[in-house]
């Protein structure tokens, strides 16, 4: 049986961990707070990064740009998203099941990754993916020239036809407890983006949970194209302007992962941190049993000590 | 609004920059400067590294503009900028320090190549921030007025 000693030292050892588990949760939610307000000022920019690509799209007569150009399928490249550090429930996890998976349902194809993320990486590695690149320490703090440089390097494999689309698996906040799964197509460009689908996908992301724009950026006379000078060709302009659009996108699903992650990690450190109340009940109650017992014991002896020096 | 003044705004992926009414303004485009009075003519144009500036209440306010472009309609302007700061908010101890890493990196490089035109740019990025500081007449940054 364990002795007082004993469940003191466990008790100390299981506090002790409660409360890195209280601090990590802590440094989560703030982590949270900052890439909530991220993906929240990215929103004006993409909005009307899209708005200005449509306006183009609209005056010329074809829209060809490389990333738009459509190819079979015969070798992909998924872009996977995971967090550098782990202790953050089934975050990682999750992902990486779902990219094998992907990566299942495409067998027939060649299939590339790209590791966005340590842990990814070293699960990626490990079951033998062939990995074109690797970016680490990315969400921590969410840069845009991050994603620049990751939406130019995908954009040159794709331009350079060494792959012939580009997927990227990633967690989506939805809200604090809740993280959704999703894959989707960064290239080639689905030309609804340049079609009337588009101020759909604006209206969605522009306000998902009921919340307006913080700066009302929607323009004057929406639904109707307005009729623009282009300082340089329309053509050029719409040339340069495609690769903005991917970065937005990219950045935007990169601020998503990782207030994702941050709400993963907070919600699991905040259960590690009541599990630990838990134990701490359990073992000060074993702990005052056992202390009630060893008194109860020399009570005992004390009593048939006396008894047999009095007989 | 008045019929005399244009919103500006100025978005980055990171923020949104700044929203005003102004009564004009100058956006630094890829082809040359370009001013805008309200009631201009709607356009899109690409814009370079530069100083974007703009009069209101009848002082000029200056920002460092980073690649992007700008959206002009008549009582509007947005700006869409990949980088894009008020000159009040540049540190010019660090952009200077920026700016002298860049020198040094393009002295080393090779002209042409990939290193030297990272160089390159952060050099004009460095030097943009400090025009637009020193215009504003933030504290030593006059030296580095004439740069460019």
């Amino acid at each position: 049986m364990p002795t007082l000693i004993d469940y003191r030292r466990r008790i100390r050892s299981v506090k002790s961990t409660q409360q890195i588990t209280r601090a990590m949760k802590f440094v989560a939610a703030a982590k949270l707070r900052r890439a909530q307000e991220g993906v929240f000022a990215a929103r004006p920019y993409a909005h009307e990064i899209v708005r200005v690509l449509r306006s183009a799209a609209a005056r010329m007569e074809t829209t060809v740009h490389p990333l738009l150009d459509r190819r079979p399928e015969e070798k992909i490249l998924i872009v996977v998203l995971t967090g550098d550090r782990s202790l953050c429930g089934a975050f990682n996890a999750n992902v990486l099941r779902r990219a094998s998976t992907f990566a299942r349902e495409n067998s027939s194809k060649q299939i590339e990754g790209i590791a966005i993320g340590k842990k990814g990486r070293d699960t990626l590695r490990k079951r033998g993916w062939k990995l074109t690149a690797e970016y680490l320490g990315v969400s921590s703090k969410v840069e845009y020239s991050t994603a620049k440089e990751i939406a130019d390097k995908i954009a040159e494999l794709y331009a350079n036809k060494d792959v012939d689309a580009v997927y990227a698996v990633y967690n989506e906040f939805k809200n604090v407890l809740v993280q959704r799964l999703r894959i989707v197509k960064l290239l080639p460009i689905d030309p609804a983006v340049l079609g009337s689908q588009a101020e759909e996908i604006v209206a969605e992301a522009a306000a998902p949970e009921g919340e307006s724009l913080p700066h009302d950026l929607a323009p004057s006379g929406q639904g109707r194209l307005v009729d623009y000078i282009y300082e340089e060709p329309v053509d050029e302009i719409f040339g340069h302007l495609v690769p903005r659009y991917l970065e937005s996108e990219v950045f935007r699903i990169l601020l998503e992962s990782a207030a994702a992650e941050h709400a993963a990690r907070m919600t699991a450190m905040d259960s590690a941190t009541r599990n630990a109340s838990e134990l701490i009940d359990r073992l000060t109650l074993e702990m005052n049993k056992a202390r009630q017992a060893t008194i109860t014991k020399e009570l005992i002896e004390i009593v048939s000590g006396a008894a047999s020096a009095t007989s | 609004m008045a019929t005399d003044a244009i919103e500006l705004q100025i978005v980055t992926p990171e923020r949104h920059v700044l929203q005003e009414n102004v009564q004009s303004v100058e956006v630094p485009g890829k082809e040359g400067y370009l001013g805008v009075l309200p009631g201009h003519a709607p356009l899109i144009t690409e814009l370079g590294i530069g100083i974007l500036s703009y009069r209101k209440d009848s002082e000029t306010r200056y920002l460092a503009v980073i690649n992007g472009y700008a959206e002009v309609l008549p009582h509007r302007v947005i700006v869409l900028a990949e980088a894009a700061e008020r000159a009040e908010e540049i540190d010019v101890e660090r952009t200077r320090r920026a700016r002298e890493r860049a020198q040094s990196e393009l002295s080393k490089a090779a002209p042409g190549f990939e290193e030297w035109q990272r160089a390159d740019l952060s050099l004009q990025r460095a030097q943009v921030r400090l025009q637009a500081a020193a215009k504003a007449g933030a504290a030593g940054a006059g030296e580095y007025a004439h740069g460019a």
